[in-house]
């Protein structure tokens, strides 16, 4: 099933990295302050751009994420605003306490980008996908968190990242992601989530893929007669708690999809809103406490019930679940 | 101002027992902290700020071309607050409140919290990195800087050091430079028994490091060595600075056991301490 074919999205054949790769291009051109660390990974995460044609202002720190963190932060000390670019997993996973003191507990402004997030990088297996990045960035406090979920925000979130004050994650994804948002005059706000299809049965909260998939499902849902509203929440820090709220209350059941573990993703950070402001049935779509193996990424979504299909069932439980309160 | 006039041994002996007292009297009152760590390093940081080694501006703490010092060894942090403090980076009241809540003066450092402050540190093996940052920084910003960074020996162990290590050598950091201060103990015991470095002049050298070792407690020789590595910039190999030193250097019951590491001295202790350093010539 081809992502957001259901809810009417305009397909993009271009991976969301390699949208990340060009628009960080056009930063590196417009911004003179702008620096690219990658780990050995360029010609994956896409930062290879900015090499072929700004070799000076990029650094292949290699295969060692400890120390592509520190010498980041370090040009951040002199001057610089640095992009430290590699996949989620390695990066977070490898140098955790690196970003903790020389980013995040020094509060330096600069943008650690994990690509390859989720499952969906598919075939090289479990080793390789982050899918655990979203908790990790939950526990430093000072960073905004961004997960973009079309080519349009992924280019806004990028370009807004230098303005943001503290340092920013953005998560990037091997696979191509449908248009939600016009290139140009993308409605992106960082920490405003985007309401992108209204509805007052429940509302289906997604970030990154999980929002076009979120449509397809609302789309699924529409023939039963259920309207589903669909929120984009691509900001987890700072967290849109006024959209979050206005869903509880208006359409009294929640329903939240991530490319993530349930374990401390965007879900939980939904539900403790929802739980300490209005208390409405909620269900969630995500990985449980498992690892997910090698294999084609559209078999893997199914497979691990990360369809919009999945997101429909949830949905109808959910307005069960509130019709019978 | 530069801190480039010329100042007589003496007087930065005088300014090395001065820091050895502020040491002693901020982890005294705090009741924790690490003074033996400090105390070892007291010549080298002080031939650095005091000895015409680095330049630097308290007023303008920020200044773009100034030399860079990180405290990579973090639990070293009253050794770096005493020094900023006596250099004229803040009052030296401060230094009173050492790990208390709401201070600045932080039981490890936390970059800007203190103006002079370049890096938040304590997690052991972060700081050779940072160091290398600035360097590229500096180089592509074209600015003129040096980058000294102290190393602890035990941090040696982490992995990130050699990381660092080999990539300082790969981007030729001619003006990097690190001092390792060599004190020989790590928190749990002897390195020699522990975790083993040697050989060490051995090993930063096959890195791509040119090596120096020194007595870290000669003043005399440890500006020297420092001067020289600055001078070697233009060879376009990082400089690494082995400075052979005593851990709790400058008081005898601590230099004789080891278990003060992560230690204050009890109030009886201190003035024992207070007194020896005092009589110290």
């Amino acid at each position: 099933m081809q992502l957001g074919k259901l809810a009417g999205l305009q397909e993009c054949d271009v991976p969301l990295r390699n949208i990340f790769g060009d628009a960080l291009l056009d930063l590196v051109r417009e911004n003179p302050r702008v620096v690219v660390l990658d780990g050995d990974l360029g010609n994956s995460t896409k930062t290879e751009y900015v090499r072929q044609e700004f070799p000076e202002r990029f650094f292949n720190i290699g295969i060692a994420e400890s120390n592509l963190v520190g010498v980041g932060a370090g040009m951040a000390g002199a001057g610089f605003y640095p992009f430290i670019v590699s996949f989620s997993s390695f990066l977070l996973c490898n140098a955790y306490d690196q970003i903790r003191l020389a980013v995040a507990m020094s509060d330096i402004d600069a943008t650690i980008v994990g690509s390859h997030g989720g499952i969906t990088l598919g075939k090289d297996g479990p080793t390789q996908m982050g899918i655990e990045d979203l908790a990790l960035m939950g526990g430093l406090p000072t960073f905004t968190i961004i997960v973009p979920g079309d080519p349009a925000s992924m280019q806004a979130a990028v370009r807004a990242a230098p303005n943001i004050k503290g340092p920013v994650f953005i998560r990037s994804s091997r696979v191509p992601m449908p248009y939600i948002y016009p290139e140009k005059n993308t409605p992106f706000v960082v920490g405003k989530a985007n309401r992108v299809r209204e509805g007052n049965d429940l509302t289906i909260i997604g970030c990154g893929m999980m929002v076009s998939a979120g449509l397809d499902a609302a789309a699924i849902l529409a023939k039963k007669g259920i309207e589903a509203r669909v929120v984009d929440l691509h900001s987890l820090r700072p967290l849109d708690r006024e959209e979050i709220i206005a869903a509880a209350e208006e359409t009294g059941a929640v329903v939240c999809a991530e490319e993530h573990l349930l374990q401390g993703g965007m879900g939980s950070n939904v539900a403790r809103v929802v739980a300490e402001s209005h208390p409405v049935p909620m269900r969630f779509v995500g990985l449980a406490d498992t690892y997910v193996e090698s294999g084609d990424p559209w078999e893997l979504l199914e497979k691990y019930h990360l369809t919009a299909a999945d997101i429909a069932q949830k949905g109808e439980e959910v307005v069960k679940v509130k019709a019978g309160a | 101002m530069d801190k480039t006039d010329n100042i007589s041994i003496e007087e930065l002996a005088g300014i090395a027992k001065e820091l050895r007292l502020d040491i002693l009297e901020m982890t005294t009152r705090a009741g924790s902290g690490h003074p033996s760590s400090s105390w070892s390093a007291v010549e080298i940081v002080t031939a650095l700020y005091f000895g015409g080694v680095l330049r630097y501006k308290p007023q303008d703490p920020w200044w773009d071309e100034r030399d860079r010092f990180i405290m990579s060894k973090g639990h070293a942090a009253p050794l770096l607050y005493a020094a900023l403090a006596r250099a004229g980076y803040f009052d030296l009241k401060e230094l009173s409140r050492l790990r208390e809540a709401g201070s600045p003066v932080q039981g490890h450092p936390i970059r800007g919290l203190m103006p002079g402050v370049e890096a938040t540190t304590g997690s052991l093996g972060q700081g050779l990195s940072l160091g290398i940052g600035h360097v590229l920084g500096g180089r592509l910003a074209g600015k003129k800087f040096h980058v000294f960074v102290l190393l602890g020996d035990g941090e040696c162990e982490a992995g990130q050091i050699w990381e660092a290590a080999m990539s300082a050598a790969h981007f030729k950091t001619g003006n990097l430079v690190a001092i390792l201060d060599y004190n020989k103990y790590q928190e749990t015991g002897p390195i020699s028994r522990e975790i083993g470095l040697e050989p060490l002049v051995e090993k930063w050298h096959s890195f791509g490091w040119n090596v120096h070792e020194v007595n870290g407690h000669d003043l005399q020789a440890v500006l020297g060595i420092l001067h020289l590595a600055k001078q070697l910039e233009a060879t376009g190999i990082p400089q690494m600075i082995i400075a052979h030193t005593i851990k709790g250097k400058g008081v005898s019951f601590v230099e004789a056991d080891f278990t003060f590491h992560g230690r204050a001295l009890t109030l009886e202790q201190a003035e024992l301490a207070r007194e020896e350093i005092n009589a110290a010539g």
